[in-house]
C-alpha cells in the first residue's frame, strides 16, 4: 500500500493529511524522576503503530499525554490536527481509549457497560455490533466480575469502539493475559484495522508488536531509541539469527576473540552465565563454535538457535531485555 | 441526528447505571432501608410512654429497712428494691433505683438531683411515707392522664430519624461511590470519552433521590403503622422536603469526595461532617439545648433545617410559606456544594 507520507498538511483543513498524531519534544517529569525524555512520534492514518519498551520506559505516560489525559511539561502534541487544547471535546468524540488499569464496575452486566458508554457518542455502532465485533454475544447478561481477565480486556475494547474511533489508543491490550486471551484480542484489532482505524498501542511484548504492528518505535528511558517497521528494525542487527550457549560450571570459555571470529558471528553478548552470537549463516558459526568449545576442553550445558526477534534487537541497543524492566 | 445506537441519554444511562450497582449491593440496601426502621422501633420501645408504671424505690438494709418496705408496699404503686448500705450510691448511679431511703426517724432520702426520674421517684416516696405516718391531704385532685398523638418522643423523634437517614445515606450513598469509582480507575475512563461531567455528578446526586422517596416512604410508613406518627401537613410537600434534603446532601456528599484517593480518606472527612450534626442538629434532643451563642451556627446547619422542617410538616402541619427560610438554607447548601465540587472534582 502507498502512504502519502509526501503530502503537505493543507492549512484551513487539519486532519485531512495522512498523518492520525504527531508530537515534538514531548516531557514528563515527576519530581526528579523523568517519565518522558524529549520524545517525537509521528502516526500515519491506517497503521498500527506500537510503542515497545520495557516496563517503566514511559510508554504509559507517553500515550496518556497523547490521550489528553496528561498535560506534559515541555513539547507539542497534535493528534488528528488538533490540538488537545482548543479542541478537547470534539477530539474526545474521534478517539477511544483503553487504559491500562481501569476496572469496570463489577455489577454491571457487559450490556449494560457497553449501553452506558455508547451513550457518551453521537454515532457508532449498537450494542449488538459492538459485543458482535469483541466476540462477548455469550457473555451479553453476565456481571463484569464473573467475566476472565481477557473477557474483560476486549470488554475495555468494545467501551473504546463505542463512538467508532479514527484513532484508537491501546495501553498493554494484553498485558497478563493468557496465550488463548491474547490471540483473541489480536483477532478483535485485526478486525477493528480492516475498517480502516488507526491504532496505537503500547506493549512489552516483542512478539505482539511483530504481529500487530505495521511500524514499531523502541521506547527506553523516555526517548525513541529505533523506529522502523518490525522487518527493518531486526534487518538492522546486520544478521537473523542468534545462536545461544552456556557451558557447565568450571568449564572454560573459548577467548572472546575466537568468538567473534566465527564464520557469520556478528556480535557476542555475555549475560548470566550465557553467551549470545548474533549470526548471518547458523550453519556456518554452529559447527565452528562446536570446534571452538571442544579446543578449549568446554562441556556444553544448553544450545539454542533462534530467528532475531525485536527483543534482540532491544537488548542490541539496551544491553537489558524487555522483561528486565 | 445523534443516534446512541440503542442506548438513552447518557444521564439516563449513568443514573440508571448508579441504581443497578446500589441495588445489587444488598449490604447497602439494608443500611439504607432496614437499620432506619430497626433503629425507629429500638427507639419507639425503649422511649415508650409508661403512665402508670410503678416507682422504683430502693430501701437500705438496716434497722428499720422491714417497716419502710411494708409501708411502702401496702401504699401501692412501689417495686421496691433492698440495697446493701454500701451500695446506696453505686445503685443511684447505674440507675438500678432513682432513690433510696435509708431508714431513721426522720428517713433520709438518696437522689440525683440532676435527674428528673430520680426527682419525681422522691416526691412519690415522700408522700407516701408521710401519709402513713398521719399527714392528711387537704384534698385529693382528680388526674385526667393525657396521651396525644403528636406529642409524645417518638412523634418527634421519627423525623429527626428521617432527616439524620437522609443525612447519611446522601453523603455515604454519593461519597462512596465517587471514591471507588476514583480507585478503580473508573473516573479516569470516564474523562477520556466525551461524557460530560456534570452529567456524571448529577446521575449520583439523581440516584440518591430516587431511593430517598423509597427511603422515607419506608421509615414514615413503618412510624405510622407500628407507632401512629402522624403527618399533619401536606405529604407532597413532605416529599419536597426530602428532596431538598437529598440535593444538599448529596452536593455536600460530592464536594467531600471530589479530592479524596482512599475510602479511609473519606470516610474520615464524612465522619467529621455528620458528627457535629448528629450532636448539634436536634436529631434525639432539640438544638435548643445548646447555648444561645452557638444557635446561628446550628441554625445554618443543613440537618437542622431539614429536621425542624420536617418536625414543622409532621407534627405542626406548617405550609411551604412558613419553611421558606430552612427550605432556603438547604438550597443553599446543595448549590454551593455542587458548584465547588464540580470546581475541585479531581478526576484521575
Amino acid at each position: 500500500m502507498t502512504q502519502m507520507t509526501n503530502m503537505t498538511p493543507v492549512a484551513g483543513a487539519p486532519g485531512r493529511d495522512a498523518t492520525a498524531l504527531r508530537c515534538r519534544g514531548i516531557v514528563k517529569r515527576y519530581g526528579s524522576v523523568v517519565a518522558v525524555d524529549g520524545l517525537d512520534l509521528e502516526v500515519r492514518r491506517g497503521e498500527c503503530f506500537g510503542l515497545l519498551g520495557p516496563n517503566g520506559a514511559g510508554k504509559t505516560t507517553t500515550i496518556e499525554i497523547l490521550e489528553g489525559l496528561l498535560a506534559p511539561d515541555a513539547g507539542e502534541v497534535e493528534v488528528l490536527g488538533r490540538r488537545w487544547a482548543d479542541h478537547a471535546g470534539e477530539l474526545r468524540a474521534r478517539l477511544g481509549i483503553q487504559l491500562q488499569d481501569t476496572q469496570l464496575s463489577d455489577k454491571l452486566t457487559v450490556a449494560e457497560t457497553l449501553r452506558m458508554f455508547r451513550s457518551f457518542y453521537g454515532s457508532g455502532p449498537d450494542v449488538d455490533e459492538l459485543l458482535a465485533m469483541v466476540q462477548l454475544e455469550s457473555k451479553r447478561d453476565a456481571w463484569v466480575v464473573k467475566l476472565s481477565g481477557g473477557q474483560r480486556q476486549r470488554l475495555s475494547v468494545a467501551c473504546a469502539l463505542a463512538g467508532r474511533p479514527e484513532l484508537l489508543f491501546l495501553d498493554e491490550p494484553t498485558t497478563g493475559l493468557d496465550p488463548q486471551s491474547r490471540r483473541q484480542l489480536w483477532d478483535v484489532l485485526a478486525r477493528v484495522r480492516r475498517d480502516g482505524a488507526t491504532v496505537l498501542l503500547t506493549t512489552h511484548y516483542m512478539d505482539e508488536a511483530h504481529a500487530l504492528c505495521d511500524r514499531v518505535a523502541i521506547v527506553d528511558r523516555g526517548t525513541v531509541i529505533a523506529l522502523g517497521t518490525p522487518e527493518a528494525l531486526v534487518a538492522s542487527l546486520g544478521a537473523e539469527h542468534v545462536v545461544e550457549f552456556a557451558v557447565t560450571p568450571g568449564s572454560a570459555l573459548p577467548p572472546g576473540a575466537a568468538l567473534a571470529a566465527l564464520p557469520g558471528a556478528r556480535d557476542v553478548r555475555h549475560e548470566n552465565g550465557t553467551v549470545a552470537v548474533t549470526s548471518t549463516a547458523v550453519h556456518q558459526t554452529v559447527p565452528a563454535l562446536l570446534d571452538a568449545l571442544a579446543a578449549a576442553g568446554a562441556q556444553l550445558s544448553l544450545l539454542t538457535t533462534h530467528s532475531a526477534t525485536l527483543e534482540d534487537v532491544f537488548v542490541a541497543l539496551t544491553g537489558r531485555h524487555l522483561r528486565d524492566g | 441526528m445523534a443516534s446512541r445506537g440503542g442506548a438513552s441519554h447518557p444521564l439516563v444511562e449513568l443514573t440508571l447505571a448508579r441504581f443497578r450497582e446500589f441495588l445489587r449491593e444488598p449490604e447497602a440496601v439494608f443500611w439504607v432501608f432496614a437499620f432506619p426502621v430497626i433503629m425507629t422501633c429500638a427507639l419507639g420501645i425503649a422511649f415508650r410512654s409508661r403512665g402508670d408504671e410503678p416507682t422504683i424505690v430502693g430501701v437500705a438494709a438496716g434497722d428499720g429497712a422491714a417497716a419502710v418496705i411494708d409501708t411502702l408496699e401496702r401504699a401501692g404503686g412501689f417495686t421496691v428494691r433492698s440495697i446493701p448500705p454500701e451500695g446506696v450510691e453505686r445503685a443511684i448511679r447505674d440507675g438500678e433505683a432513682p432513690v433510696v431511703v435509708v431508714p431513721g426517724h426522720p428517713p433520709t432520702y438518696r437522689f440525683d438531683e440532676a435527674r428528673a426520674e430520680s426527682q419525681v421517684a422522691r416526691l412519690a416516696v415522700d408522700a407516701a411515707l408521710q401519709r402513713a405516718a398521719g399527714r392528711v391531704d387537704a384534698f385529693t385532685a382528680a388526674t385526667v392522664p393525657i396521651e396525644t398523638v403528636g406529642s409524645r418522643y417518638i412523634d418527634w423523634l421519627v423525623p429527626g430519624l428521617l432527616g439524620m437517614n437522609i443525612m447519611s445515606t446522601g453523603l455515604w450513598g454519593v461519597g462512596f461511590a465517587i471514591v471507588q469509582a476514583r480507585t478503580r480507575r473508573l473516573l479516569k475512563r470516564l474523562v477520556a470519552t466525551p461524557m460530560s461531567r456534570a452529567h456524571y455528578l448529577a446521575s449520583h446526586v439523581l440516584n440518591r433521590l430516587v431511593f430517598l422517596v423509597l427511603e422515607a416512604v419506608v421509615i414514615i410508613g413503618f412510624a405510622w403503622l407500628a407507632f401512629d406518627v402522624p403527618v399533619r401537613g401536606s405529604v407532597a410537600l413532605l416529599g419536597g422536603l426530602a428532596l431538598a434534603g437529598a440535593l444538599a446532601f448529596g452536593g455536600l456528599g460530592l464536594l467531600l469526595a471530589s479530592r479524596a484517593r482512599t475510602i479511609e480518606a473519606v470516610s474520615g472527612l464524612m465522619n467529621l461532617v455528620m458528627l457535629p450534626m448528629w450532636v448539634l442538629s436536634g436529631v434525639f434532643f432539640a438544638s435548643s439545648n445548646f447555648p444561645e451563642a452557638m444557635q446561628p451556627f446550628i441554625q445554618a446547619l443543613p440537618l437542622t433545617a431539614l429536621n425542624d422542617a420536617l418536625r414543622g410538616v409532621m407534627i405542626e402541619g406548617l405550609t411551604a410559606q412558613a419553611l421558606a427560610g430552612e427550605l432556603a438554607i438547604l438550597g443553599a447548601w446543595g448549590a454551593v456544594s455542587f458548584a465547588l465540587a464540580l470546581r475541585l472534582f479531581r478526576w484521575q
